[in-house]
């Protein structure tokens, strides 16, 4: 039997624009190369690590309800787990990118384990207080540049792929970018992200039909956690440099900017969130130096205008409110 | 006798206390298997505790609750439900903003024991669906499945959550006032709804404030004062026992009348 079920719980990807979508995307490179445009495949890089980060925030924050204000520690951990395999002469990405995963992924199990036992502002603010130590144990590491940062000397290697090549870096940064989405769209649409939903709309009543709800956020917290230290590894790369900044307050605030902008709780609203925020950057900041004045106004725009973000206007869904 | 009145639920001795104030003090009862059993008193008589100890949301300080044979006392809410233990709110605790069918099937998910998959669509699994389509019917809602859980009326919003409870496949289930705040026609078809789940054979556990729902309902009513269960027994028996009107005295009119 076929069905034409549809669900508010249930988020579609981009349908059939999925494919001319990637074609434009991955053909981004070339066609800048012909503009003599080359300097913003860098910037397409960026845009996709932050797509990234953001939709590993959204999944705890826009479809978990956990504000967590503390996601860019595990971006800097993944980053500075990179910079400091490199350093220890381990450039291999196949080795040092899921290292970044992985510590990233510890570091939110162990944060996840002691805040999640709080909620609301509580729960802000020790994210917070996690993430800013990360910050501080990052300025007193002096044997890896302290507040200056570390350097890498190169990017990490990969058979098979010249990752110093901006381009294959692009299109290797695209391929996670999709396969991130993807499996996102996999985890929200399955039974695990269906209790995560439900507990965000009513977490007393899972509990009490016998849904662990604890259990189900815990491990939402640690998996967004170890898809921050991903695109935490990816950006160390583009940026051949791994500070503390990476790790600042204001750094997860301009997270849950763009996931707030592009759509809590929309499957393309952390992609969405970082494009506009970034390349709204871009452009201004060529401008004015006052350019976060008028992102502030953008964000006003949101809050006031589009309370489901820019997806919300994008893509239109929702049930019957009449019978 | 003795195999028809085996009991589901034992409440043995339960105490909790709140500083000073013994909210629950030396508490017992039994609900035998497939009867209704309301849980009446005055305001302020510790129902509302004593539910809570029973479905797990807060720890007794002494005392055993029994559940099948299983003590339960120390349990999480999970555990309980897994046994097949489950509640209903006072607050109706529904999904608002996802549609009626999905709240029914959210919620079976929820009931499902072990690990949930990170990867099977839940939309398409036909199962939880047709279970939550029959739940539907049960409930008599079979025909507001799409609309959104917080337009409903309030006497449906209040089918939806025994719905919700009734998802999580109980065996016994506790019914925290389900009548609040209905009008007349609303309460006639809860009472209708619960005439069915008894007709089915669950083992109802009532707490209810209508006391002509009550004694529609009830095949035993126990009576809390204090923290107390002064009387449990018939509705006929509880109507004559003079602690128990002595308890209603002045407190009710309506209820005082109702005895």
């Amino acid at each position: 039997m076929t069905t034409m079920r549809t669900s508010l719980l249930n988020h579609r990807g981009a349908g059939r624009w999925i494919w001319p979508l990637l074609a434009l995307l991955a053909a981004l490179p070339p066609l800048l190369g012909a503009f003599g445009l080359e300097f913003y495949v860098g910037v397409a890089t960026r845009v996709l690590i932050f797509a990234i980060a953001a939709s590993s925030l959204n999944l705890i924050l826009g479809f978990g309800g956990l504000v967590s204000f503390g996601h860019a520690a595990f971006v800097g951990l993944g980053a500075y787990t990179v910079g400091i395999l490199m350093d220890a002469g381990i450039s291999a990405a196949w080795i040092a990118w899921p290292a970044a995963m992985l510590v990233a992924g510890l570091a939110a199990g162990l944060i996840g384990a002691i805040s999640l036992r709080t909620r609301g502002v509580y729960f802000i603010m020790i994210t917070l207080a996690f993430a800013q130590m990360f910050y501080y144990l990052a300025v007193s590491l002096k044997a890896y540049g302290g507040e200056d940062g570390l350097p890498l000397p190169a990017r990490s290697a990969l058979a098979g792929l010249n990752l110093r090549d901006d381009a294959s870096f692009y299109w290797l940064v695209l391929l996670l970018f999709a396969a991130v989405i993807l499996g996102l769209q996999r985890l929200l649409n399955s039974p695990f992200g269906w209790l995560l939903q439900g507990a965000k709309e009513n977490e007393t009543r899972i509990a009490a039909v016998g849904g662990r709800v604890f259990a189900v956020q815990w491990q939402a917290f640690v998996l967004a956690g170890a898809i921050a230290g991903l695109a935490g590894a990816l950006l160390a790369n583009l940026n051949g440099l791994v500070t503390p900044h990476l790790m600042h307050w204001s750094q997860s605030g301009q997270l849950m900017v763009m996931v707030i902008i592009g759509g809590a709780g929309a499957l393309w609203g952390g992609t969405l969130g970082a494009a506009v925020l970034l390349l709204l950057e871009e452009l201004l900041a060529g401008y004015t130096l006052h350019w976060q004045l008028a992102l502030g106004l953008v964000l006003l725009a949101v809050v006031l205008f589009a309370p489901r973000g820019l997806a919300g206007l994008v893509f239109k869904r929702g049930a019957k409110t009449h019978g | 006798m003795a195999e028809s009145r085996q009991a589901l639920l034992r409440v043995q001795h339960l105490v909790k206390r709140f500083g000073a104030l013994a909210a629950t003090d030396d508490a017992s009862f039994e609900v035998a298997r497939g009867e209704v059993h309301a849980l009446i008193g005055p305001n302020g008589a510790g129902k509302t505790t004593l539910i809570h100890q029973i479905s797990g949301a807060l720890a007794p300080d002494a005392g055993h609750i029994l559940f099948d044979g299983q003590d339960l006392t120390r349990q999480p809410m999970a555990r309980r439900v897994q046994a097949g233990l489950v509640r209903s709110y006072q607050i109706t605790s529904i999904f608002k903003r996802f549609s009626v069918l999905d709240n029914l099937a959210l919620a079976l998910q929820a009931r499902r024991p072990g690990r949930p998959s990170w990867w099977r669509s839940a939309l398409r699994d036909e199962a939880i669906f047709a279970q939550a389509e029959a739940l539907l019917a049960r409930i008599g809602l079979a025909s507001q499945a799409d609309r959104v859980a917080g337009s409903l009326a309030h006497g449906e919003q209040r089918q939806l959550e025994v719905g919700l409870a009734l998802a999580a496949q109980p065996r016994l289930l506790l019914l925290d006032e389900p009548m609040a705040g209905m009008g007349p026609d609303e309460s006639e078809r809860m009472v209708a709804l619960l005439h069915s789940l008894k007709a089915e054979g669950l083992t109802l556990l009532l707490v209810e404030h209508d006391m002509d729902a009550v004694f529609r309902l009830a095949d035993r009513i126990s009576t809390l004062v204090f923290g107390r269960v002064i009387a449990s027994d018939t509705p006929q028996a509880i109507r004559e026992h003079p602690e128990v009107r002595k308890a209603y005295l002045g407190e009710d009119e309506e209820l005082e009348a109702a005895l």
